[in-house]
């Protein structure tokens, strides 16, 4: 054993730049165990898959909260009650199938499909934002305001409120990241913001209750199906949901895209040429730099074995998606980022019943603004390589993404 | 016009195609999946989307085939 | 000429014939060529068009999201092929290599593929059979014909059988509103290829969905009006259905008749073949340039104790051609075996329903995910102490982890915990499968004994 736990190095910030020379370590012990009531790392794809399809492992958070071990809790902690990623069925199923009846198919079928003009639309407006700036920061103006921009016109919230709207989310988004809620006052920050968007949604749900329109609250307030409607606490902490979930990953897909591209030059070139490249990059890009590096909330509700070790009931199992995304048994030359490569069956949205709920809007989002951002940055550079990052282990992303250009096309 | 065809014995049912090309996948119930294995050009680029998307590359279309294994490396 | 001299002739300039133009003769093509066979390639088909996907023809098409002449097959790479579409063969001459044609012609070859599929098995009365309103559905034809009768708005249309595609025809009806009555020789839908425990899941889909079930009754006649239309169905528990569309949906046979006199092993269950896709002949020996992939086979599988299978499954019919396609023009030591585990899906009632394995082995079956009262769940069959097929309805994605049990023998009963088991998946119970002298509608597998030459094999002698 290294006298420093992988564990301990891989949530140690210093290498947070620059993960996968660690992952490439921790796959030669394909499950890694420790510390006696550490968890069970495990970090080559196929097992990964595997277990994402094992009815032997339960996402339950009170599984987790039994072993009192919860430290990396994910972007969801928000005081509501345990949202549909931290159940296991029926509950899961019940509830994401709710929410899934306002945003998609069967219910709702072309509501993501009729939102494409707006997205562009957005990303536009941001891209034109940027004025004759010399230097940006690809987080702040643009990877960062985008996400709450859609989730606003999904939501239903008046377009005259989203400046309001975003100044709450903001302090959230940002209490949720551990490098910012020790800082003073952040926590009171994001409590007060939670409380004003409670408020807020709370109103937008009466009104919605009363007048429907053609928006995912006016869905979620009137979900009648055969599994029953949603209280207006399920229908707040359902938009909190998408709202958190959905953003930080965005930021951080969107802005290791753009970072990815800045290092392969001559496929943003190709990018800027043919923006249909976009769908493919996305794929590689979920592959190469998932915004989701590892998934921490897994308990084995029995003894399993995997790879001939027994991993005792209870336990915790670390998928460490980051890695098993770059396993050169499953993907050939895996550190290459190349979206040329046929095979791109990737984790980056996690597999089985809990996948990504919104990763169809996700890949439209990134598609969209790589390819809008390869067209209409002229001459982009990175200002410095590696970037810094967040402190978050999980959701892996530069906190800042500064680009020289030489102007806005 | 574009030939597509599913395998379904792949197919998990995560519905990206449907959200992604609605007017050639549709979810029919929760899990299962119709389509249109004839669609409309004027759909290539959502079917492309589509191709790319699933999760389980069940998708074959002509000349976007997301089937990892077989000659999918053919130009077409 | 040294084998393998021969070998790399026949994959320079050598003649390949397939004979049957869908799903499997076109995933064969291609990977023929893939593996680059540069010979000449010629397909045969009977139907008059290009390779085209059956199974939405059940559902996509009767749903009006497809249109049934516009299913055919994408093309994963040019395949440079003689097509001789529209032109059934007729036999098959494997001392001189060569194929007769309906038209009179005669096709050589060097090396055979054969996948001719199966055909519906029609209503054995051929009188009644020829009443107008009286369907099949197999074919793109059929599917057509069907679709236009429906679109007329039938009276009442009258599914006879109860398996896949007769559950799937009465969902699609039910769902535009149309009476349906279904007739099913065993108690429930399915029974033949997932047991009476989930058939009786899928009788309360039936019925929950409107459609008038009959079940435990056999169809004695169709009745004619005076100017040939069917108008009534009579059944063995003496009542009367008046119908203006029956589908007869009675299960398939496998297209092996233009066999008779080659000599190989072919008959009403299959062609028999061996793990590596050739062909038996009706001695039991294995022939060098006869292969055999898709419906029409029936190949030894190492899982289910090196008993013959036939499967009517899409995936066994890609995944049978490539391997079949790769052993034609490979070196004996480079020819892989066949070891697809079986696997199957429909969707009728708006619910997915697949399955993993070989269903009809199982003795016992515990419900080991969800509830079948919700119509969601897995269930998992046994065959003495291990795993030996599973079936989900709405529950897919846990499916995978059911076929590794399947594969690697896990034991059964299935003891450990799982997420979302409910008290009453705990026990395993009798699966209940009907005798299997008892034939039941569209079993989709079939297991057909130890035998390349089995004793229930009907061998026709030659016809010259």
């Amino acid at each position: 054993m290294t006298q420093t736990s992988m564990l301990r190095r891989i949530t140690d910030f210093a290498n947070r730049a620059d993960p996968y020379p660690l992952y490439e370590e921790l796959r030669r012990t394909p499950v890694l165990h420790e510390e006696e009531d550490g968890p069970y790392l495990v970090s080559t794809y196929h097992d990964i898959k595997a277990l994402l399809h094992d009815p032997r492992i339960s996402s339950d958070a009170a599984n987790l909260a039994s072993l009192g071990q919860d430290e990396l809790s994910g972007p969801e902690a928000t005081g509501l009650p345990p949202s549909f990623i931290r159940l296991d069925p029926p509950e899961h199923d019940r509830l994401r199938r709710i929410a899934n009846s306002s945003f998609g198919p069967p219910h709702r079928p072309h509501r993501v499909d009729n939102m494409l003009g707006q997205l562009e639309e957005i990303v536009t407006g941001l891209i034109d934002g940027l004025g004759d700036a010399r230097e940006i920061d690809l987080v702040d103006q643009f990877a960062y305001p985008f996400p709450v921009t859609v989730i606003c016109r999904l939501l239903g919230v008046p377009r005259e409120d989203e400046p309001r709207f975003r100044s709450w989310v903001d302090p959230i988004v940002a209490g949720l990241d551990p490098d910012t809620r020790t800082a003073a006052g952040a926590e009171r920050a994001a409590q007060e913001a939670r409380l004003q968007l409670g408020m807020y949604l709370n109103g937008l749900v009466e009104q919605r209750a009363r007048e429907t329109r053609d928006d995912m609250l006016s869905d979620l307030v009137h979900s009648h199906g055969p599994d029953g409607a949603m209280t207006t606490m399920e229908v707040l902490s359902t938009s909190v949901l998408l709202l958190i979930a959905g953003h930080e990953t965005t930021v951080n897909l969107i802005t290791n895209g753009m970072l990815t591209l800045l290092r392969y030059p001559e496929i943003l070139e190709r990018l800027r040429h043919d923006p249909g490249l976009s769908v493919r990059i996305v794929e590689e890009l979920l592959r190469y730099e998932p915004p989701v590096q590892l998934l921490p909330q897994r308990t084995c509700i029995a003894d399993i074995e995997v790879r001939g070790v027994t991993i005792p009931k209870g336990s915790r199992i670390w998928l460490v998606l980051g890695a098993g995304n770059r396993d050169p048994h499953r993907f050939t030359d895996p550190d290459r980022f190349d979206p040329d490569r046929r095979d791109i069956q990737h984790l980056g949205f996690g597999s089985g019943i809990h996948s990504c709920f919104g990763a169809p809007l996700a890949r439209l989002e990134t598609q969209i603004a790589l390819s809008e951002l390869a067209r209409r940055l002229d001459s982009p550079r990175l200002v410095a390589d590696p970037p810094p990052y967040r402190q978050n282990a999980v959701l892996r992303g530069p906190r800042h993404l500064g680009i020289a250009i030489d102007g806005v096309k | 016009m574009t030939r597509l065809v599913v395998d379904l014995n792949r197919c998990q049912g995560y519905a990206q195609c449907a959200f992604l090309a609605p007017d050639v996948f549709a979810m029919h119930g929760e899990e299962a999946l119709v389509y249109n294995p004839r669609a409309e050009r004027e759909q290539r680029e959502r079917v492309a989307r589509a191709v790319a998307a699933c999760p389980v590359q069940a998708i074959t279309a002509d000349g976007l085939d997301g089937h990892p294994e077989g000659a999918s490396d053919a130009a077409h | 000429m040294p084998p393998t001299d021969y070998l790399d002739w026949l994959r320079r300039e050598g003649r390949i014939v397939i004979v049957g133009a869908s799903l499997a003769g076109l995933r064969g093509a291609e990977t023929l060529r893939a593996e680059g066979f540069g010979g000449e390639l010629t397909m045969i088909g009977d139907e008059p068009y290009e390779p085209y996907d059956r199974p939405p023809l059940s559902k996509a098409v009767l749903l009006g999201r497809a249109a049934p002449h516009h299913t055919e097959l994408p093309r994963r790479r040019e395949i440079d092929a003689k097509w001789r579409l529209g032109v059934a063969a007729t036999g098959l001459d494997t001392e001189a290599k060569r194929v007769r044609l309906a038209d009179g012609d005669e096709v050589e070859y060097d090396r055979l593929l054969i996948a001719t599929g199966v055909r519906a098995r029609p209503w054995p009365r051929e009188d009644e059979a020829r009443l107008e309103g009286v369907f099949t559905l197999r074919t793109r034809d059929d599917a057509a014909a069907l679709l236009r009768r429906l679109k007329a708005g039938p009276r009442r249309v009258f599914v006879i059988g109860a398996g896949f595609t007769g559950s799937e025809i009465a969902s699609a009806c039910r769902e535009q509103g149309i009476a349906v009555t279904v007739a099913e020789r065993a108690g429930a839908p399915l029974v033949g290829a997932l047991g009476g425990v989930i058939g009786a899941v899928a009788a309360d889909m039936h019925r929950e969905n409107g459609v008038d079930l009959r079940t435990g009754v056999m169809v004695t006649a169709l009745e004619g009006d005076p100017v040939g239309r069917v108008r009534a169905v009579h059944l063995s528990d003496e009542s009367i259905v008046e119908a203006d569309v029956v589908i007869v949906s009675l299960g398939a046979t496998r297209n092996t008749d233009w066999l008779a006199g080659s000599g190989l092993g072919a008959g009403p269950r299959g062609i028999a073949c061996d793990a590596g896709c050739r062909a038996f002949d009706f001695r039991g020996i294995v022939t060098d340039d006869v292969f055999v992939a898709g419906d029409v086979a029936r190949s030894p599988h190492a899982l289910f104790g090196y008993q013959f299978l036939s499967l009517e499954h899409w995936g066994n019919a890609v995944a049978q051609a490539e391997i079949a396609a790769h052993n034609m023009i490979s070196p004996s030591a480079a020819r892989r075996p066949h070891l697809w585990v079986p696997a199957f899906w429909s969707s009728q009632f708006g619910v997915n329903i697949k399955s993993v394995g070989v269903p009809p082995m199982g003795e016992q079956i515990m419900i080991t995910q969800g509830s079948p009262a919700e119509r969601r769940f897995v269930g998992v069959y046994g065959y003495q102490g291990r795993t030996i097929a599973a079936v989900s309805f709405d529950n897919t994605r846990w499916l995978e982890f059911y076929q590794r049990e399947i594969e690697r023998g896990g034991p059964f009963p299935v003891e450990f915990p799982t997420v979302d088991r409910r008290p009453e998946g705990r026990v395993p119970v009798d699966a209940g499968f009907p005798d299997p002298a008892l034939p039941t509608h569209g079993p989709m597998v079939t297991l057909s004994g130890h035998s390349p030459t089995d004793q229930q094999l009907v061998f026709h002698p030659a016809h010259h």
